[in-house]
């Protein structure tokens, strides 16, 4: 396998593990709103309102920093980094 | 003071910026004080905001191409995701969807997971993709990777059906707010909202666009948050809204249980002004199925990624990584404002309903609410109205009405905020839709200019040329949006929400799949764009007849079913016919490796 073909399959792996991630805060939990909104969670609000409102978005914004890093190391690992930016 | 080049220097400029955005406050405060009135307070902060982005549109002019198409591919990351932010918080982040949860509550808040979740997948699947292609424009995306004037086409009129529905409803925001600030009719007042939004973006282009967006997001966020925090500690909830709302919380549905949903007759509906609503739905309580929730949040998800508007933004940023950065920046800038919508919402709300605050108007005389001095400001301008349906003189939870536009722009002012918060407000919302529609009007100019002219018609054009002819649609497009604007056909979340589905139907997959299945072709990516798009368009005019539509996809929701389509279409289509030839694979190959020139040579 070529260089650019592992590169390839480290980058699909990360992208279902970032998007399974992303199914389960934003679809997956949903699923149970009614029975989560039944108890208290962070801040004394119930659960499902609490991710609603701050939760799953806070998720998001970490899960993209944490995907962008990975993807980066796994640049790196391929001799794929950019130089001279940011 | 500034020495050296313009964007080494850009954290001091917006910066001082800022400073001065804040001065302006104070003196507006002062002002108040001594007694200038809340119409001279209302025109300055528009005229002053609205005059410093015109400036920073003309000091940002240009004649090159790649400076007008791409802001020559230089923004910083974190100045981009202010940018995005900007673009992407329109007139229906800003004055619409805080009074959609105050209307709908939980059921609207799956907006809030929608808008922000779908920048995953733009993190994931397309932005860093797109930028390592180098296109100055997501048709030519299109174009390049399947080939073909049709495809490139095709990409055109979604984008253009998408955006132009986006952008009305942006104008419209502008023309309420400039309507109600400056004390105009509305028909004219979107010509105003019009105007403005072409002095940031004709002399400039994304260069220009860019750097308004950014000085937008100061203003809009500013005047976002301070009246939340302002009404919080008024009222006593608690200094920092976002972690102690959780009673007041629990108290409006404890006030919704004691007065109840009353419904109202028809006969009594009738009497309401059109596009005013009352509160029918709990605040907090789980009130959707799940699939009402998850189907509108991953409608708004899937045309997040598909919007054009926003996917060009990241074609700005000097590197494929600091696209990806970006990404994230965006997001964050915008939880800072999805994050309060709610705990607006919920402010608003209490303020409004519960007997024990001063503010609260349920439950007293309608003399006495005739009487309340914001109460009449806002029913001439046709936001709000009341009336005693039962005859028992005393103001219920289903007799008070107000638009949805209100929400926002009435609370400081109930809630007994100075007037020169309302007029921040005011700033802070023509802000945030003449961001949006900057962007949206640029990329529906710079896709027929670029894609349609340049690329189709007349490929030998001087830069001079193409950049004429992209001005000139610019205010063709804006003059166009301007005049449907004025109509009112769709109320403004209504309109943005159509547009999201639109742009899913047509371009989620074809640039998804663009990039992640090497065996998509031109023929199955026409075949998913046309195909997407008339399926969308033929569900939404069946369920507005009467259709009763199937597997509960409504009107908000039409997307999930065009996408679909276009799925299996452009799957179906790319298998029974040839699989794309060796240059368009290697295309492919090289646009996945994030080092190295652009796939287009740029």
């Amino acid at each position: 396998m070529s260089n650019a073909e592992k590169h390839w399959e480290k980058t699909r792996a990360l992208l279902f593990v970032t998007l399974a991630i992303w199914f389960v805060f934003s679809i997956g939990i949903f699923l149970f709103g009614a029975e989560m909104n039944e108890v208290t969670g962070p801040f004394g609000y119930p659960w499902t309102y609490w991710f609603t409102c701050q939760g799953s978005l806070g998720i998001f914004v970490i899960l993209i920093f944490w995907f962008a890093n990975r993807q980066e190391k796994i640049d790196e690992e391929f001799g794929f980094n950019e130089r001279g930016d940011d | 003071m500034i020495k050296g080049k313009f964007i080494d220097n850009l954290p001091k400029v917006y910066g001082i910026y800022t400073g001065g955005f804040i001065g302006f406050i104070i003196l507006m405060a002062i002002g108040e004080q001594m007694g200038m009135t809340a119409k001279a307070i209302g025109i300055a902060f528009v005229a002053f905001t609205i005059f410093i982005y015109a400036l920073i549109g003309y000091l940002s002019r240009t004649a090159q191409a790649d400076a007008y198409y791409v802001a020559g591919r230089q923004v910083p990351t974190v100045f981009n995701g202010m940018a995005t932010a900007a673009d992407w918080m329109s007139g229906a982040s800003f004055v619409a969807m805080a009074g959609g949860i105050y209307f709908k509550g939980y059921g609207y808040m799956a907006l809030l997971v929608g808008w922000t979740g779908g920048y995953i997948l733009v993190a994931t699947l397309l932005a860093p993709y797109l930028r390592k292609f180098g296109c100055y424009t997501v048709p030519d995306f299109i174009g390049t990777r399947y080939g073909g004037n049709l495809a490139r086409l095709l990409a055109v009129i979604v984008l253009t059906v998408a955006s132009f529905t986006y952008v009305t409803a942006q104008i419209n925001a502008t023309g309420t707010i400039a309507s109600v600030a400056l004390d105009i009719d509305f028909k004219y007042a979107v010509y105003v909202g019009l105007v403005s939004i072409l002095l940031c973006s004709m002399l400039g282009g994304m260069r220009a666009v860019t750097w308004t967006q950014v000085a937008q997001y100061i203003v809009l966020i500013i005047a976002y948050l301070l009246p939340i925090f302002w009404i919080s500690n008024k009222m006593g909830a608690g200094f920092f809204p976002h972690f102690m709302l959780a009673d007041e919380v629990a108290r409006i549905g404890e006030l919704e249980q004691q007065f109840g949903f009353v419904k109202n007759s028809a006969a009594d509906l009738a009497t309401v002004p059109k596009g005013l609503a009352g509160i029918t739905k709990a605040h907090s309580a789980v009130n959707a199925t799940p699939w009402a929730f998850i189907s509108l949040a991953l409608a708004m998800m899937m045309g997040t990624a598909s919007l054009p508007h926003v996917m060009m933004r990241y074609f700005t940023t000097p590197s494929v990584k600091a696209a990806r950065k970006s990404v994230g920046w965006s997001l964050f800038f915008i939880f800072l404002l999805y994050s309060s919508a709610p705990m607006l919402a919920t402010l608003s709300k209490l303020s409004l309903i519960d007997p024990s605050l001063s503010t609260g108007i349920i439950g007293k005389s309608f003399a006495e609410v005739q009487s309340i001095d914001w109460f009449q400001n806002w029913n001439q301008a046709n936001l709000m109205f009341i009336s005693d349906f039962n005859g028992n003189g005393t103001l219920e939870l289903n007799e008070f009405f107000m638009g949805g536009k209100a929400v926002v722009l009435a609370t400081p002012e109930i809630a007994g905020l100075p007037y020169v918060i309302s007029g921040l407000v005011a700033a802070g919302g023509m802000a945030a839709a003449m961001s949006t529609a900057d962007g949206l009007i640029l990329a529906i100019a710079n896709a027929i200019s670029h894609d349609v002219y340049y690329k189709m018609i007349d490929p030998k054009a001087e830069t001079a040329k193409r950049l004429l002819v992209a001005r000139a649609l610019l205010v063709i497009i804006g003059f166009a949006g301007a005049t449907i604007a004025a109509l009112e056909i769709q109320g403004i979340l209504g309109s943005v929400i159509w547009a999201f589905d639109f742009a899913m139907s047509g371009l989620f997959f074809p640039l998804v799949l663009g990039v992640w299945w090497k065996r998509a072709n031109r023929q199955g990516a026409i075949a998913g764009m046309a195909l997407g798009l008339a399926s969308s368009i033929w569900y939404l005019v069946w369920v507005r007849t009467g259709g009763s539509g199937f597997l509960g996809i409504t009107q908000l929701t039409f997307g999930i079913f065009g996408a679909a389509v276009s799925f299996v279409s452009m799957v179906v289509v790319s298998l029974m016919t040839q699989e794309p030839d060796k240059a368009t694979q290697k295309m492919v190959d090289e646009v996945r490796i994030p080092s190295g020139r652009t796939v287009t040579g740029k």
